[in-house]
């Protein structure tokens, strides 16, 4: 007697699912540890920038933290092949304004940035033109008034300029990752430079 | 609006050093740079300027966090 086609098919099926079943799973977990092994690769670089976003180094590990944990539970949603370091640094902006940790200060308490050459002008007339090259900016710079001119200038500003200038994010990056135009990024690239050099000029020249 | 060589110079420092200048803009700030000491000066100096506020603003992650962010690693998306 012959057995039913039906079943024979089906126990043959009912041996191959499973398998089939187990295989994608463990290609699934594959895949999930080496995103995970990619992600956590990039973890000094998303702190430095994350650290320079807020106030204190606590604030600065929270931040990673959360920004991990989310990307660990939406790892499917990234798109392999693309910037991880960018999606990273997307979710900790977001996560960075949710927490409110971005103070806002009201726009009319913003000063008008001095021009590009302010900071170079002001060294050369209380010290000289010698005064701009390199030995002498190290020396009369400290890295703390840079921290700390950093830490003071509005934070829409101060995310781009780290983005760009402690990340080394593109321009493009950077306005992937805050979610706006690339015209929006330049423009407020080069006012923050322009307030950064104010800040310095008033840190370390006053 | 005209601008002296020098304001034009200044207006175009950020975007020579980023490399976003068009091929004339580029030629006119070389061309100026060329003859102009004190526009070339602050042109180094802002260069150092950016490297050394890269150099002072980058801290190294704490050894500690990267142990915690291990055990983030598998963290279920419901949980």
């Amino acid at each position: 007697m012959q057995p039913p086609v039906g079943q024979g098919y089906g126990s043959r099926v009912s041996e191959v699912e499973p398998a089939t079943d187990a295989q994608r799973i463990a290609a699934e977990a594959r895949d999930r540890a080496r995103f995970e092994e990619e992600a956590l690769a990039l973890a000094d670089q998303v702190y430095r920038v994350a650290r320079r976003l807020v106030g204190s180094r606590e604030e600065a590990e929270d931040l990673v933290q959360e920004t991990y944990a989310r990307a660990f539970r939406s790892w499917r949603s990234f798109t392999p092949g693309t910037n991880m370091r960018a999606w990273l640094l997307r979710i900790l902006t977001n996560l960075n304004v949710d927490r409110g940790r971005r103070v806002q200060r009201s726009p009319q308490m913003q000063p008008l940035e001095e021009s590009d050459y302010y900071l170079a002008n002001k060294l050369a007339s209380t010290a000289g033109e010698e005064a701009l090259e390199q030995e002498q900016v190290v020396e009369r710079l400290s890295q703390d008034s840079v921290v700390t001119a950093l830490s003071e200038i509005s934070p829409q500003f101060r995310e781009v300029v780290v983005l760009v200038d402690i990340g080394d994010f593109t321009y493009a990056d950077a306005a992937q990752i805050l979610d706006v135009p690339i015209g929006t990024v330049m423009s407020r690239l080069h006012r923050g430079r322009r307030a950064l050099k104010q800040k310095l000029a008033e840190e370390a020249l006053t | 609006m005209t601008l002296e060589p020098c304001d034009r110079c200044e207006e175009i420092l950020q975007d020579y050093l980023d490399r976003t200048l068009t091929n004339e803009e580029w030629a006119e700030a070389e061309s100026h740079l060329g003859d102009c000491d004190y526009c070339r000066r602050r042109y180094r100096f802002e260069e150092t300027l950016r490297r050394y506020v890269r150099v002072s603003a980058i801290e190294r992650m704490p050894p500690g966090l990267m142990v915690k962010l291990e055990e983030l690693r598998g963290l279920d998306a419901t949980a």
